[in-house]
């Protein structure tokens, strides 16, 4: 026994600094910021009364709430679909073997090394709603493209708004779902290949039957880090149009509400968040916990 | 650890760190010899292009406004090259385009050289406690690591709304200044968990043998990590310090509710500078935008390879 605990005791003292920040800057402050959820601090005074799960009961009767929510479902469908699709795109077509790869990499992927707040500034100005001889930024392009019909207002637009909020996010992401995808595509055995090719496996069979299944992990991956970005969106969109009710998503709104001292209600609105990315995270992370075990 | 799910997670022979991007050995059959193929080529290579053209718009968007004084930004060239030299006035004695440059640089250059004050240390120090964490991770058997791990890991995943309730409470109510030593604080501790995942999944990758030996040896645990295992990990420490350094630089979240424009980082001067433009002075704010985003976007073109190892293990989980 004396030796066991030679054995793990160093290794556990020099992990134990982390251990204890994390558990009390992570899992100390979700727990007292669910406590803080369920009591009726609603301003800076501080007197507080537990009144269970009302505050969120309230949250999701209330129209704000559910508009945010609604903003942020719409933003999280274009996100995935179009960084997918891209992601993808560039990835197949680079995986198919071409020249100067090296860059087409880099440039698809550089956005994501800028902040969303310095590409929000030209964003905000590419989706100017302005119409017509006003037009500029996309609707400038479109009117002198002679696309006219093209033109819109935007992130103005109600809903569907968000659509447009999600553009600038596509752009910066794609980049990053073509790398995962790339790594996936990398990752197959060229045996695997040749052999459905000597086969005679068909192209379109060689995908449906042998590529597909072999990305489909890394889709899974890609697609619940993007879900994941998105839950979490409120750079873009403070960058783009600040915090105002049309383009409005529960991150946003908890700001709001935590400026405007209502720590109670600002704690439930990140509860739910924290909940929905549980929802996607919990089970990977319990999957790949298994994964690795069985693998070793 | 599964093969495919974490693409360049695996343990590799050569401890490669550009996330397994790397060709494989081409055995494909060479197409462009018959006239299909070739179309088939050029289609590809003008898709690729116009990607690539997609892709830059914003940044010549960026460019070209903000080298146009104010007189000359007008919706119908709104697109067009600018009209006159960077250093020509419109009238004598006018605003040149250059102005919007020198009015950004004033109204972030305090700003800048907090955010370099915040990122270096904030990346070093993370770095320096993910390295110990992965070494101990990867190597040293004890109760209930995997449980450990994944307690680890999960700060990664969390929406920094679900603790920022309670951090702005403990700030006012430890009396912390709004300011970049408060914000160092915050990213040094939420930077643990994927510095720990990067690091422990580097060390995976180096031979088991090199560290067995010097068991062997008798060299304690700290002897190990201070002889053998620091010294083997400087790729590991590049991929990390790009990666907090990127992501303390390019933060806002943290930034709005822990600090102020007087004594914030980058993000916050620069949301301020693009706020308070009106659409005819986008100039200045595209110039902000430009500057604020020099020191990140060098990095990512001097160490690009580094970069996507980040952001393929910050990406996944493992």
């Amino acid at each position: 026994m004396r030796k066991g605990v030679r054995n793990w005791g160093p290794p556990l003292l020099l992990i134990s600094p982390t251990i204890i920040i994390l558990g009390i800057f992570v899992y100390g402050l979700i727990a007292v910021n669910i406590q803080v959820s369920m009591t009726n601090r609603h301003s800076l005074v501080p007197a507080t009364e537990f009144v269970g799960i009302d505050n969120y009961i309230q949250l999701l009767t209330e129209d704000r709430f559910l508009h945010s929510l609604m903003n942020l479902a719409v933003f999280t469908v274009v996100f995935i679909a179009g960084t997918m699709v891209f992601g993808f795109i560039w990835a197949w077509m680079l995986d198919k073997g071409v020249g100067a790869e090296g860059i087409f990499r880099s440039v698809y992927l550089f956005p994501m090394a800028i902040s969303f707040v310095a590409s929000g500034v030209v964003w905000r100005w590419l989706l100017n709603s302005a119409e017509g001889d006003r037009a500029s930024g996309l609707n400038r392009i479109f009117e002198s493209l002679g696309l006219g019909f093209l033109q819109n207002s935007w992130w103005n637009e109600p809903i569907w708004g968000m659509a447009a909020i999600a553009m600038p996010a596509i752009w910066q992401l794609s980049g990053y779902i073509m790398a995962l995808f790339l790594a996936g595509f990398r990752g197959i055995p060229e045996e695997l290949r040749e052999a459905a090719r000597m086969d005679g496996a068909s192209e379109w069979k060689l995908y449906r039957h042998v590529i597909f299944p072999q990305l489909s992990p890394v889709a899974l991956s890609a697609l619940i880090i993007v879900s994941h970005m998105s839950l979490k969106v409120f750079d873009l969109i403070m960058a783009i149009t600040k915090s105002i009710y049309q383009t409005e998503v529960p991150a946003t709104y908890m700001w709001v509400t935590l400026t405007s001292n209502d720590y109670a209600k600002s704690a439930a609105i990140a509860t739910v968040l924290l909940i929905l990315a549980s929802v996607l995270i919990v089970p990977y992370l319990i999957h790949t916990a298994r994964a690795e075990k069985s693998n070793r | 650890m599964t093969t495919t799910i974490e693409p360049g997670l695996e343990p590799r022979q050569n401890a490669g760190l550009d996330g397994g991007l790397s060709k494989r050995p081409s055995r494909q059959p060479r197409v462009g010899q018959t006239r299909r193929g070739r179309i088939g080529r050029t289609g590809k290579y003008a898709l690729l292009i116009l990607f690539v053209i997609v892709v830059m718009m914003p940044v010549y968007v960026l460019f070209v406004t903000s080298l146009k004084p104010p007189a000359d930004v007008n919706p119908a060239t709104s697109w067009g090259w600018p009209t006159r030299w960077p250093w020509e006035p419109v009238a004598e004695g006018g605003p040149t385009g250059f102005d919007n440059w020198t009015t950004a640089w004033t109204a972030l250059s305090p700003a800048l050289g907090r955010t370099f004050l915040l990122a270096i240390p904030a990346a070093l120090i993370s770095s320096f406690l993910g390295s110990m964490n992965g070494f101990v991770l990867s190597r040293w058997r004890f109760p209930h690591a995997d449980l450990v791990f994944t307690f680890i890991l999960f700060g990664m995943f969390i929406p920094y709304q679900a603790i920022m309730t309670p951090l702005v409470q403990m700030k006012t109510s430890f009396g912390l200044p709004s300011d970049i030593s408060t914000l160092l604080i915050v990213h040094i501790i939420y930077g643990l968990p994927i510095c720990t995942l990067i690091f422990r999944n580097y060390y995976v990758s180096i031979p088991a043998e090199l560290m067995e030996a010097s068991r062997v040896d008798g060299a304690g645990m700290l002897r190990t990590f201070a002889s053998i295992v620091l010294p083997l990990s400087l790729p590991g420490f590049v991929v990390t310090i790009i990666w907090q350094f990127t992501s303390a630089w390019n933060d806002y979240l943290f930034a709005l509710f822990l600090s102020d424009t007087a004594g914030g980082p980058v993000s916050l001067a620069l949301n301020n500078l693009a706020q308070g433009a009106q659409l005819a002075n986008y100039g200045a704010a595209m110039a902000g935008a430009l500057i604020a985003s020099l020191p990140t976007l060098l990095v990512y073109i001097i160490l690009g390879k580094y970069f996507i190892g980040g952001l393929m293990s910050g990406s996944v989980k493992s």
